[in-house]
């Protein structure tokens, strides 16, 4: 992948010959209704920075990181026009230029991008450190005094959504080896791993009551996605280049990631190493083992459990990283409808970004809660009283928007509910 | 950067949005026009009719140029910004005023999205028929202004026969409301439909007044597949021969057809070398034998396979498919040119092989489609804007094709407009004596000449 707009090929920018059939898919042109906030607007800052006409200036990598980078765009648009790889360039060149540079946003980046998601065990001991501020009653006691509001207005909200951490990660969970037949290895990632480990034995559970032989390495690597989004593409094939080395894609059938934020990364590894003789032919064996859980139990069929009825209405949220980014819409649904009782309730605007998008929902908190309030009111009228999704951000940021809006219904990731209908199965519910 | 007028626009409408940055302006440097970019001074977004008319009445004390835009989505570049002018985007005027099922129609402020409309009718049990390949995006003030037409043209005609009122903003600021809700009105001159397709030239349309019609009983679609264009040029001419109109009848040709199969996958036949896209509605009794008449004409023409769509989800996804032809064929290269010729209905098999053998002969590469029943075609030239004499072969190609379609009693634009992009062929599609009067209307709406000025023909 190239890391500046002007060393890109310019074709990719000519692509676009500005239809606007993407504007009603942009969830920020949509709420601005100002051109420089959607798709051919953004991509005609691009041109004109590769043509010279404009600087990489600080207006730009502003509306840069305005963007959620859900790729809705790459869906609607018949041109065929790669957003994704144009945002990701756009963005290297951003952090290139040094023209958002300020104090304390290089302090929480270096922190966050450099530090914290390159060391699986420095994050392991963050996660620890959330989990005892919980669990030792710390949060009660910060709530209760509400020193919130010490806290700077504009991040007053996010202690509110600071993230339940799980005692346990995903390696004490699942068992190095489990089951039987095709041989396939499971990513657990960073944030689910600390978040939501219980998801990744979930998967595992599926995985091996669908006949695989589930590999989980411990103390994996973060995949990088996140360093590709946000400009850090050096960081980006560090990480990508350290997972290639504790996973070799020849040893397995497949590799197997239930996060969709991750996936949409994951399976670009031969594009981000393209350039790397070392690792390009390992990245393109790489990419093309890599699959989304639910695209991997559609391709070899997944077993229907044949657990008891349990009724329950769910709605099912798409997550833009599956549906945009590796577009699979159907089998998430064909998994939710095997489940014996389930009744699954189509959602409003399924596919629009719920504003989590990254680290989103912490540089742009206004957005992100104006697609937040809208994605919980398409909840609402469904009546569900579960809304699955795949992906760790959505899974965050919509269970803070139904505890907020004082709804009850609880967030599950397709692969919990297939588990639970497996066990229930097993006469273990 | 002319800071003054900035300014003073601001100090004067302190309650409107405004753009200014090169950041900002760049966005709205073009339309859906290719290869046509020009930047204007400043945009602003006014939020009712008195906000216009104040807007125009500035701009007219000070002679600078108005540009009215709403989605920007225009194939002709009718809302190509002008240097040192004001772009006026109506886009934030957006609201469905009244659904009248007593009267049948609808009243929508200019920058109401069209499929919205189209939307408003149909949960009323209504329906409104224009459908311009770009409805999701497109504002119908944008429709009005362009008068645009759709794949349902050819049964339901474009957007100047569904509008019954207008509220426009003159060139003085004054506001004038022209047409009614009445089915019959013959009380003066017909402003509005002087309004219809003027482009922005001569006022600025606010708010609009439609027709509404029931919504057809029953509908089917079929898709006939044929290994020679011409037989399928031959069967449209041959259905409307038979006398048989139905709502829409579409060509694409095999470059289209796998572009928009890329896109779409819907199942195109990739190996054909034309298919028509044919959807006939109305009384389900009417709707099964016109099918089966059409079916019966295209396998005598010729066709490979007639296929019926089986569910209504699939017949809006063939829809869908063809409303994404002309920027599906942006796959195939990095400019794609398009074109909006329209001939007489006996015509197009003639015209669809001179248009391959122009493409042919200038060693171009186009992909043609179209609303064939409506005699209305877009070949689309796919070439590289960057390539200068690549581009000067496609503007001698399309001139060949204008000079084609005129020759046979046709027209150089069927429903995108004239804009910039098809101005210097208008004159010699219309003739002077037309030319000259276009120009007395537009001076007598228009003295000072700052509505949208250079567009469609210079003054």
């Amino acid at each position: 992948m190239s890391d500046s707009l002007r060393s890109l090929n310019y074709l990719d920018l000519q692509q676009c010959m500005h239809c606007g059939m993407c504007l009603p898919t942009c969830p920020t042109y949509t709420e601005t209704q100002n051109e420089r906030n959607g798709p051919r607007g953004r991509i005609s800052l691009m041109r004109a920075i590769a043509d010279g006409r404009l600087d990489v200036t600080k207006t730009f990598g502003e509306e840069m990181y305005y963007c959620l980078g859900c790729l809705a765009c790459e869906t609607a648009c018949p041109a065929g026009v790669q957003y994704g790889h144009l945002f990701e360039t756009a963005r290297a060149e951003i952090e290139h230029s040094a023209v958002l540079d300020n104090p304390k946003r290089n302090a929480i980046r270096s922190t966050l991008l450099k530090g914290l998601f390159t060391r699986p065990r420095l994050l392991r001991f963050v996660g620890r450190l959330l989990w005892l501020y919980r669990a030792t009653g710390a949060q009660a006691v910060f709530r209760g005094l509400k020193l919130n509001r010490l806290l700077p207005e504009k991040l007053r909200g996010l202690e509110a959504q600071t993230p339940v951490a799980q005692a346990k990660f995903s390696h004490e969970l699942i068992p190095p080896v489990m089951g039987h037949g095709r041989k396939v290895a499971l990513l657990t990632g960073c944030v689910q791993d600390i978040v939501l480990a219980d998801v990744n034995r979930d998967t595992a559970e599926v995985l091996a009551a669908n006949g695989c032989e589930v590999h989980t390495p411990p103390v994996q690597p973060c995949c990088g996605s996140l360093h590709a989004h946000n400009g850090e593409p050096d960081t980006a094939r560090l990480l990508a280049r350290r997972m290639l080395d504790l996973i070799n894609p020849a040893d397995y059938d497949a590799i197997i990631t239930n996060a969709a934020g991750c996936g949409s990364h994951l399976k670009t590894y031969d594009r981000l190493l393209a350039n790397d003789p070392a690792y390009r032919e390992r990245a393109e064996a790489w990419s093309a083992k890599l699959k989304d859980v639910h695209e991997w139990l559609d391709l070899i069929g997944l077993r229907k459990p044949q657990s008891p009825e349990t009724p329950c209405k769910v709605t099912y949220h798409e997550a833009c990283h599956l549906c945009h980014g590796q577009k699979i819409t159907k089998q998430p649904r064909n998994v939710l409808k095997s489940i014996p009782g389930l009744e699954l309730a189509e959602l409003g605007e399924s596919t629009w970004c719920c504003g989590s998008a990254g680290i989103y929902n912490i540089t742009q908190p206004e957005m992100s809660a104006k697609l937040l309030k809208r994605k919980i009111g398409h909840i609402e009228k469904t009546g569900a009283d579960v809304v699955a999704a795949a992906n760790p951000g959505c899974h965050l940021q919509i269970a803070n928007g139904l505890r907020d809006a004082g709804n009850d219904a609880t967030v599950a990731h397709p692969m919990s509910l297939l588990a639970r209908a497996y066990r229930a199965e097993r006469g273990q519910g | 950067m002319n800071t003054d007028l900035r300014e003073s626009l601001q100090r004067e409408f302190p309650h409107l949005e405004f753009l200014h940055e090169k950041e900002d302006l760049i966005p709205y440097s073009f339309d859906g026009t290719a290869a046509h970019y020009s930047q204007a001074e400043l945009v602003v977004f006014p939020k009712t009719t008195e906000d216009v008319s104040r807007l125009v009445r500035f701009a007219s004390d000070r002679g600078v140029p108005i540009v009215t835009r709403g989605s920007g989505s225009g194939l002709s570049g009718g809302s190509l910004p002008i240097p040192g002018g004001l772009i006026v985007c109506l886009s934030k005027m957006d609201r469905i005023l009244e659904v009248d099922t007593k009267n049948l129609c609808l009243r929508a402020e200019a920058g109401a999205i069209t499929a919205q409309i189209a939307q408003a009718a149909d949960a009323a049990g209504l329906f409104y028929p224009p459908d311009p390949g770009s409805m999701r995006i497109s504002t119908i003030g944008g429709n009005v202004a362009e008068n645009s037409g759709g794949l349902r043209g050819l049964k339901y005609g474009v957007t100047r026969d569904y509008v019954m009122g207008l509220e426009v903003v003159l060139a003085s600021g004054e506001v004038l409301f022209t047409g009614s809700k009445c089915v019959k009105d013959v009380a003066g001159y017909s402003l509005r439909d002087l309004f219809i397709g003027s482009e922005g030239t001569l006022g600025i349309v606010t708010q609009v007044v439609l027709k509404l019609i029931p919504k057809p009983q029953a509908r089917k679609t079929l898709l006939a597949i044929y290994d020679k264009m011409e037989d399928a040029a031959e069967t449209v001419s041959a259905i409307i021969a038979a006398k048989i109109i139905p709502c829409t009848l579409e060509f694409l040709d095999a470059m289209t057809i796998n572009s928009v199969e890329d896109y779409a996958k819907v199942g195109l036949p990739r190996d054909a070398d034309a298919i028509l896209l044919i959807e006939t509605d109305g009384p389900a009794g009417a709707v099964e034998d016109e099918a089966q008449k059409m079916a019966d004409l295209a396998r005598q023409h010729h066709a490979r396979e007639v296929k019926i769509a089986q569910t209504a989800e699939e017949s809006f996804k063939l829809a869908e498919a063809r409303r994404a032809a002309f920027s599906a064929l942006a796959r195939v290269a990095p400019t794609t040119i398009l074109e909006d010729a329209t001939v007489p209905r006996s015509e197009l098999a003639k015209t669809v092989k001179f248009i391959q053998e122009t493409a042919d002969r200038y060693g171009l590469k186009v992909g043609t489609f179209g609303h064939m029943g409506d005699g209305n075609l877009h070949p689309t030239f796919l070439t590289n804007e960057k390539n200068e004499e690549e581009m000067h072969r496609v503007e001698c190609a399309m001139k060949d094709i204008f000079d084609f379609a005129v020759g046979l009693g046709g027209t150089i634009t069927g429903e995108h407009g004239v804009g910039v992009a098809k101005k210097p062929f208008l004159a010699k599609a219309l003739g002077d004596l037309n030319i000259s009067v276009m120009r007395q209307v537009k001076k007598s709406f228009d003295p000072k000449g700052i509505l949208n000025p250079g567009k469609i023909f210079d003054l």
